[in-house]
């Protein structure tokens, strides 16, 4: 809290104003929008519309694809953090033990961070390219055929992969923060109890990363939940089968291109109070952190 | 700590080069593919060394592109994304400095309603909304144009919660001298806490450059017209029309220029970028 | 220049408590008036609600005639210098030390005289270039006094300005701030816990305990008379003194001891007896009207000695000159004069 303060009344709603009227417009008479959208259904002709309570919910409980999407966004989200959040402490751990040339590694691992999710999207799936692509060719010779348009595992593999690729830089730079908060003398200290690299990182460096690797547990579900629209998009469009189509991904389906509006809606309230319960994470663990 | 332990620091490099060929690898593959002529792919694999096409393609995807495919030169899609990405991390920067200032210095009624009217929309990404939000754009005239591609995104509860946490460790005796030596407002706004916020503005510009560049649903659905399409937004097109009739070596031209200038952004200013990073997950 | 009148300021702060309670002072222009206390006692606000930091709840505030209660800090005509120095870290010395005056609207040529005249005086020319982060400590004070006198200001109020220097610094910074400010002869109140800093650099210090004045008084003043136990504690050191003793029958009885002192008629019964430390002469033995110390231990100082000892079970220091050899015991003798009564209850002063 600030002790001085400027006691003009206007001016800090001058200063206000822009942000105000970009969030009322545009963040929440939309979500307003939703919400209330999420009440109402249209008949087939798009003449009529009626309120229909929680029908629209309802109806997504029910609706196989839907809770196959909820399915799909779990195995998704959990594939891409565990992969991408591995590689990433393999990585940061090796920096972290160098004296030398580690900017340098760091440079080399963190760029992948400035590529959009669509092109690595784009980027993996040229490389799994069925017909011409050079990991389907390869895997032909071990005798494993790969088609990630007609086989949903492969499918899965391909936007996992591709999801966990990019997010690499990112983690990798939180992991490497984390590393660099944790006292030396910690760490010496075990060395002297004679214990060996091995065991000092399983005692002490891990459960010590624990904040950071649950911070970016989080970070990492929202990441796949949203940002991952344009790998989605540009590779599988969902498919095979509905195989890759998560929430989000449904959203825009039904809402674009089903112009299924009620549906559309109502998965989008569920899908903001998934946000919000994200978010609240989030800041628990800020607020735990500035505690510790 | 002195250890020295050879096999383990051989390990350590070794799990360091991996990591670094595995980043690598897909962009070497598209790097690669993009210096060949057409021709090169009809051979059933993709070359693995460098063509001589390189310059041919590069300059015909930036000068005509492909029109077979609806793809309008890449040079006027990437003028798009740099004002696009421009004019979103400047913007989000700027009103997001001003509300700071305001809820840190000022104390005013309904004060916490705006906070938290700015902190809501941490919850509210633009994909989740996105269907409400794209008909208030359309409503609004905003489509195809600079105005829809950016002004939307520019709302940053973020940034605006960064710039309060550094305004907040500034001594309010810096404040006081200020208002003693006659500074107002405004004065101080632009004197002493701008001139104190520049390496946390220029971080958050790396951040939000990034992250305007790589928008990719949002302009896909707001530009129809090609004159406003941005080159992330545009590779899916490019790619799916192209699938058909291979010519991947200039799509994949295409996927290098689209992630050259970011990726040249967080190479060239490392340390901005990670300070931006860090600190806007505080 | 200006005198500065305070007529029963008070302050509360929202949500806090009353942190200064009906202050009334009058500062003659050109005065150096200290403000001393402990923490907490509302020095602080009381400056800053004289600076037009702080509102001002009740009371009102005059710099020279005019009352300021709403008067915006900038147009006070004052200066501040602040404990932590509040130097703008992205401004040069010579950028900070203009801030102010091209705020004002001061022609450029008149403040590069200023600049340099105030550099000339506080010997900071050699860094006019440099930004504070390249400083020492004691470098950094001179620029905030700096930015301090080139406003020319009518007054000038000071935070503790010496509180964040080395001990040696601080003494030497201590004399120029007082050569300077007779030199230039600027009001100035100047706020400090250091009860020594206040005796050295007042013309009148103004002692304040939970937001209210104690004492008024030039510093010999309030050493020789302090009005109440908590001045008599507060100043000087080691510190006064103070134990319980018995008036009965117009006689003065301190741990079983009779001690002459004319004492004013209708006292009696108890009250606290105070007496500093260097005030108390040692005497070859117990005789008449001496007082019986059982001595403790003894501290060093170089230049004197400490006692420290008990009379009748209270606790008591006396100061003896370095060298002097100290027993089991010490017969001890006060003048008359040097011997304070105060009330038990109120604590204040009885003679
Ligand atoms: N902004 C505020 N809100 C509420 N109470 C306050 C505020 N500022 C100070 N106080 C209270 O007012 C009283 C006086 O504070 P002040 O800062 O004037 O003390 P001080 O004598 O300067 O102490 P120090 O020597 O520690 O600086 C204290 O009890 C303090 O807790
Ligand atoms: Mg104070």
């Amino acid at each position: 809290m600030k002790r001085t303060i400027f006691g003009n009344q206007v001016l800090p709603w001058l200063l206000l104003a822009p942000q105000l009227v970009v969030t009322l417009v545009f963040f929440l008479w939309p979500a307003a929008q939703a919400i209330w959208q999420s009440f109402l259904r249209e008949d087939a002709f798009g003449l009529n519309t009626s309120f229909v309570w929680f029908l629209n919910y309802r109806a997504l409980l029910n609706d196989g694809d839907y809770m196959a999407a909820l399915g799909t966004t779990a195995i998704f989200s959990v594939s891409v953090a565990a992969l991408s959040m591995g590689l990433a402490l393999g990585l940061a751990v090796s920096v972290d033990r160098l004296v030398k040339r580690a900017p340098l590694y760091t440079t080399l691992l963190v760029w992948p961070y400035a590529v959009a999710p669509v092109i690595a999207g784009i980027l993996w799936w040229f490389i799994f390219n069925p017909t011409i692509g050079i990991l389907p060719y390869l895997l032909d010779r071990v005798g494993y055929d790969w088609n990630h348009r007609l086989q949903s595992g492969d499918a899965m593999m391909l936007v996992v992969i591709a999801a966990a690729w990019k997010q690499v830089s990112y983690n990798f730079l939180f992991f490497v923060a984390g590393l660099q908060s944790i006292p030396a003398s910690l760490r010496e200290a075990a060395a002297i109890d004679g214990a060996g690299p091995v065991k000092r990182f399983a005692t002490i460096t891990f459960p010590l990363l624990a904040p950071t690797t649950f911070f970016l547990m989080v970070v990492n579900v929202t990441y796949t939940m949203f940002d991952t629209f344009g790998i989605i998009d540009a590779t599988t469009g969902g498919g095979p089968n509905q195989a890759t189509t998560i929430l989000i991904y449904k959203i825009y389906a039904d809402g674009f291109l089903a112009l299924n509006l009620g549906s559309s809606a109502a998965q989008s309230v569920i899908l903001m109070a998934i946000v919000i319960v994200l978010t609240m994470i989030q800041f628990r663990y800020i607020e735990k952190k500035v505690a510790y | 700590m002195v250890e020295d332990r050879p096999w383990l620091n051989r390990l350590t490099h070794l799990v360091l080069i991996l990591g670094v060929l595995i980043v690598a690898f897909p962009v070497y593959v598209a790097l690669i593919a993009s210096t060949h002529p057409a021709t090169a792919f009809s051979t059933g694999v993709i070359p693995l060394w460098p063509g001589d096409q390189m310059w041919e393609n590069y300059s015909l995807m930036m000068g005509s592109g492909l029109s077979t495919a609806g793809a309008p030169p890449l040079a006027g899609m990437i003028l798009n994304s740099l004002i696009m990405a421009l004019v979103i991390a400047t913007g989000k920067i700027a009103i997001s400095v001003t509300s700071a200032f305001a809820i840190v210095y000022f104390r005013f009624r309904f004060r916490q309603l705006a906070f938290w009217a700015i902190f809501v929309t941490l919850m509210l990404p633009v994909e989740v909304r996105i269907v409400p939000t794209f008909k208030v754009v359309a409503d609004l005239g905003m489509l195809n144009s600079y105005a829809g591609l950016t002004v939307p995104l520019i709302a940053s509860a973020t940034a605006t919660f960064l710039f309060r946490q550094v305004f907040l460790t500034i001594p309010d005796e810096l404040t006081e001298a200020a208002r003693i030596d006659g500074a107002g407002p405004m004065k101080f706004f632009r004197d002493i806490l701008l001139p104190l916020s520049q390496t946390n503005i220029a971080a958050l510009f790396v951040i939000l450059f990034i992250y305007g560049w790589n928008q990719y649903l949002w302009p896909l659905l707001i530009t129809t017209d090609a004159s406003y399409y941005t080159v992330v937004a545009s590779i899916k097109r490019l790619a799916q029309a192209v699938d058909s009739v291979p010519q991947w070596n200039l799509v994949m031209a295409a996927v290098i220029l689209a992630m050259l200038p970011p990726v040249l952004v967080v190479v060239g200013m490392q340390r901005l970028f990670v300070k931006g990073l860090v600190e806007t997950e505080k | 220049m200006a005198s500065i009148t305070l007529d029963r300021v008070g302050k509360t702060y929202p949500g806090g408590g009353q942190a200064v309670t009906d202050v009334s002072i009058r500062i003659a222009d050109g005065e150096f008036l200290v403000l001393v206390g402990p923490s907490g006692c509302g020095k602080s606000t009381l400056l800053r609600m004289v600076a037009g930091l702080e509102t001002i709840s009740t009371g009102t505030v005059a710099i020279g005639d005019r009352v300021v209660n709403t008067v915006e800090p900038a147009d006070r005509d004052i200066a501040m210098v602040f404990q932590n120095y509040a130097l703008y870290p992205h401004m040069t010395v010579r950028q900070n030390l203009a801030y102010g005056l091209k705020n004002r609207g001061t022609p450029a040529a008149e403040i590069a005289r200023r600049v340099d005249e105030a550099a000339a005086i506080l010997e900071i020319g050699a860094f006019l270039d440099r930004k504070p982060r390249a400083l020492s400590g004691g470098q950094r004070q001179r620029v905030a006094m700096g930015r301090a006198i080139v406003r020319e200001p009518a007054a000038f109020l000071f935070d503790e300005p010496l509180s964040n220097l080395d001990a040696k610094l601080r003494l030497s910074m201590r004399g120029e701030i007082r050569l300077l400010q007779k030199r230039l002869g600027t009001t100035a109140i100047y706020v400090t816990h250091d009860q020594l800093e206040a005796m050295t650099l007042a013309d009148r210090l103004v002692v304040l305990n939970g937001g209210r004045i104690e004492q008024i008084g030039t510093p010999m003043e309030v050493y020789r008379r302090p009005a109440t136990t908590f001045v008599a504690a507060f100043i000087g050191s080691p510190a006064m003194n103070l134990i319980p003793a018995q008036i009965a029958d117009g006689a003065l009885t301190v741990g079983g001891v009779r001690v002459q002192l004319p004492l004013p008629s209708g006292l009696d019964g108890p009250v606290t007896l105070g007496v500093r430390p260097e005030d108390l002469q040692p005497r070859r033995n117990g005789g008449d009207g001496h007082l019986t110390l059982d001595v403790s231990y003894v501290e060093d100082l170089g230049a004197q000695r400490l006692v420290h000892g008990r009379i009748g079970g209270h606790a008591m220091v006396c100061t003896l000159p370095a060298g002097h050899a100290v027993q089991d015991r010490l017969f001890l003798h006060a003048d008359a004069d040097a011997l304070h009564l105060f009330d038990v209850q109120g604590g204040r002063r009885l003679t």
